[in-house]
């Protein structure tokens, strides 16, 4: 009763955070011996630059990918389409910002992105068609929905507030990161101050259980894939906004990748129950760190995925307790041998 | 007479200490059709698992023709010539009847599949049972009664000696059982040596020439099917001896005057689940379902639950008609199911003893309204206390904790809800003495609290001890009910083994 951690602990519940953070931090020491440059930091003009921010600001977009993410795979599921609903967000509030007011063209956008994600969760829930092959439908046509919307063409715009949005600064750093924050906590407070974190784990653990409990499994599912498709249009903005136009081929593309890595990283399993959100952030900006660094080193853009694939497989193998206790066991033996 | 062909003798395994065979016995003749019975966890599929390589037993051996085998492995079995058709048909549907007659051993010649070669010896196969089929339609345009005739040939195509055949009418229609003994007959002709397990007495009857019966992972007899009388077998099976069989019961409460049928059923069925059955349970009474394994107890339980649903009859709570088309729907009108299988069924494996005992509550309150925390851990609290859950705390993972306190926990997350009627399905099943005990008491402080009762149960004597009335189920029918003074376990047995309606 005196823990005094007793009271921040719900939030990380059932999924250990050591070894997303142990591989951030070795990923962070690693850059501090290889390139001193990495942990500078400067003030101009009030607003704080360096590649600590570069990060955060860079890593926004799949960060909030990977926190819709967690909740589809809390249910044993995975979006694969989030990354073409990035490009549908994008063209549409592109498209309509210069005509209709700024709030409207965001809401309508992300609402197309929401109602986008229903579609999924019904085909899942209701249809009950894997989740791998509804998003898959989504993943290819949805781009596909982007470019009929502009035409193919890549859509410019001069409009300062959305700009702003994945340009300008808020308190000294980077607006996008209030955004990941605001929707971080959003979801936070959404799943564990009610009671839809544990209709989610329930339905991911046993989902036959979770119904004979009474739990509607279906309406769970329409739910998170709903949500996972509001967390990618606003990715979608900001992915937009960062380069002043909506690029409906290339916006997003193979993100939702990213963002399955983060959440597996950040100690969520694949099949389904526990999941940290938190876990899921640090996941995504393990990721981004990685990026970065293979940016600093110099390494050619085409060859970088091996390292990555590399790092994310060294810290899923970390996570599994048969591959510890594997390594445990070669040693053990290698000590009986000697 | 015929000659012993296998012969396994003093089979002992133990799983973490636990045996599920000790010292168990068994001789196949050839040209005989020998019944495996026993009740759950007596040891058939054990058994079953050592004789087919699956499992090595701890202690004891096999001799196969005089000569000891030990084989380790299924194919290691099959080369022996012991072949097996499990439960589950193990085939692939979308393949060729062929392929799936000799999958794993297609004849080649450099390495391509000799198809005309294919052809020829799957038709052997399958003319052996006497079949002449189109081998190269695919499986799953046939019925199931072929599938389980291709399953048997693709066993005989093996020139097995022995053919163990798991539980194969299951899920086959009367016609189709017919046909399925006329092949099994026809093979105790060709000297095959035939292990058959199944759960339904007048097939054991119908082609047995002898009887193995285990309990407990213990042997109990070997007998001549013509000279065991079904009582007896089930005697043999449940472990009573009728001559001794004491008077158990305590004095009965009678069923109060004031009777309130709380939930009616009229002629509630679903075609190839369940007959059409009559039920009805008042409050403040216990009414147990009985029969054996695979009699309809748990198919009736899911019915009133919403998960099977019926597609003829009607369920009526407090004399008003419902329709009860899901479990959320049936836990709105006051019901409960505490499922027989715990595992696949009731835990939430990952989540803790506290989340798993209020999610039944938090699902009828709706995700946005959160039970407060206070709230679940005084919950969790009481119901730990009260059904003395034997836990570190209650924030322990649930998939940690044994058998009869996942169970415990079942129970509390029902009870939390106060039903106002609890379906328990084998509520004791695999859990020890003590907590089962508990368990019992509890229902009785459930019953005195005006609560209605379902209770599953295989165990006759526990049926005896808690229920006012008892409604007898055999092969998916209801065929009697007895209550009062005629509740007792020979009673009950007779009524199952009741050759007619």
């Amino acid at each position: 009763m005196n823990d005094p951690l007793a009271k921040i602990k719900p939030w990380f519940q059932g999924v250990s955070l050591f070894w997303p953070v142990l591989g951030l931090g070795l990923l962070l020491i690693f850059n501090a011996v290889f390139s001193p440059s990495f942990f500078h930091l400067e003030i101009r003009d009030g607003h704080l630059y360096g590649t600590l921010v570069d990060i955060l600001n860079q890593g926004s977009k799949v960060m909030l990918l990977a926190i819709g993410m967690t909740l589809v795979i809390a249910t044993g599921g995975v979006d694969l389409s989030v990354g073409s609903l990035m490009a549908i967000a994008g063209a549409v509030a592109a498209m309509l910002v210069m005509k209709i007011s700024f709030a409207m063209a965001v809401a309508i956008s992300l609402g197309l992105a929401t109602v986008a994600g229903t579609c999924n969760g019904l085909l899942i829930g209701y249809a009950g068609i894997q989740p791998i092959i509804a998003t898959l439908i989504l993943m290819v046509a949805g781009r596909g929905l982007a470019m009929l919307l502009t035409g193919g063409q890549i859509i410019t715009f001069e409009h300062p507030s959305f700009v702003f949005l994945g340009n300008g600064h808020f308190l000294g750093l980077p607006f996008t990161v209030t955004i990941v924050a605001i929707v971080l906590c959003f979801t936070l407070v959404a799943t564990r101050k009610t009671a839809i974190g544990l209709f989610l784990e329930s339905v991911g653990d046993n989902e036959k259980a979770a119904r004979y409990c009474g739990i509607n499994a279906a309406l769970v599912k329409v739910m998170v894939y709903a949500y996972s498709g509001l967390c990618a249009g606003i990715a979608g903005l900001i992915a937009t906004s960062n380069i002043k136009a909506a690029d409906s081929s290339r916006v997003g593309e193979f993100m939702e990748l990213d963002a399955i890595f983060a959440v597996v990283v950040g100690g969520t399993p694949l099949t389904g129950g526990r999941f940290s959100l938190v876990g899921s952030v640090i996941g995504a900006l393990l990721i981004q760190t990685l990026t970065i660094t293979m940016y600093n080193l110099g390494v050619a853009p085409a060859v970088s995925p091996v390292p990555k694939a590399i790092v994310i497989v060294a810290v899923c193998l970390m996570q599994s307790a048969r591959f510890r206790a594997q390594i445990l066991g070669w040693f053990g033996k290698r000590r009986i041998a000697a | 007479m015929s000659i012993p062909v296998l012969r396994a003798q003093n089979i002992s395994k133990a799983f973490q200490g636990v045996k599920a065979l000790d010292g168990v016995e068994l001789t196949l003749r050839t040209g005989e059709i020998h019944a495996l019975m026993g009740e759950n966890g007596a040891g058939k599929s054990t058994l079953i698992k050592v004789l087919t390589g699956v499992y090595t037993p701890d202690s004891g051996g096999i001799e196969f023709d005089g000569v000891a085998i030990a084989p380790g492995s299924t194919r290691e079995a099959e080369a022996a010539g012991i072949s097996t058709v499990y439960q589950e048909v193990n085939l692939i549907p979308t393949l060729s009847i062929a392929d799936n007659i000799l999958l794993g051993r297609q004849p080649r010649r450099f390495g391509c599949l000799r198809k005309g070669e294919m052809k020829r010896r799957a038709e052997a196969a399958l003319a052996r049972l006497g079949l002449k089929l189109d081998v190269g339609q695919p499986l799953n345009s046939c019925s199931m009664a072929v599938q389980q005739m291709v399953a048997i040939a693709r066993a005989l195509d093996i020139q097995a000696k022995v053919l163990i055949l798991d539980e194969p009418t299951s899920s086959l229609d009367e016609r189709e059982v017919e046909f399925l003994f006329g092949i099994m007959r026809k093979l105790r002709k060709d000297g095959m040596a035939i292990l058959f397990v199944t759960h339904f007495l007048d097939q054991v009857y119908a082609v047995s020439d002898r009887i193995t019966v285990l309990r407990n992972g213990k042997f109990v007899g070997d007998y001549q099917a013509a000279e065991l009388p079904r009582l007896k077998l089930i005697g043999a099976m449940l472990g009573r001896n009728f001559e001794e069989m004491e008077h158990l019961r305590e004095e009965t409460a009678h069923a109060a005057p004031s009777r309130k049928v709380f939930l009616e059923t009229h002629k509630l069925g679903r075609r190839g689940i369940i007959n059409p059955i009559d039920l009805n349970i008042a409050a403040g009474e216990v009414v147990g379902l009985a029969g054996l394994l695979g009699s309809g107890r748990t198919e009736t339980a899911k019915m009133l639950f919403g998960i099977d649903l019926p597609d003829q009859g009607e369920i009526q709570i407090e004399g008003e008609k419902v329709s009860i088309k899901s479990a959320r729907q049936a836990v709105q009108h006051g019901l409960a199911f505490c499922s027989e299988d715990r595992k696949s069924e009731g835990l939430i494996p990952h989540l803790s003893v506290r989340e798993n005992l209020i999610l039944a509550m938090q699902a009828s309150r709706g995700p946005l309204r959160l039970l407060p925390r206070k709230e679940q851990d005084a919950l969790a609290a009481h119901y730990i206390r009260a059904l003395n859950i034997k836990t570190p705390n209650a924030e322990a993972q649930i998939s940690n904790l044994s058998g009869g306190n996942q169970q415990k926990v079942m129970l509390a997350r029902w009870l939390a809800m106060q039903p106002k009627l609890i379906i328990l399905d084998e509520p004791t099943r695999g859990i020890d003495v003590g907590a089962k005990a508990e368990i019992e008491k509890l229902v009785h402080s459930l019953k005195s609290q005006g609560m209605a009762v379902l209770f599953i149960s295989s165990d006759m004597e526990e049926i005896v001890r808690t229920c006012q009335r008892v409604v007898v189920l055999r092969d998916r029918k209801k065929v009697g009910e007895l209550s009062g003074e005629d509740i007792q376990v020979n009673r009950i047995m007779n009524v199952i083994a009741h050759h007619d309606e």
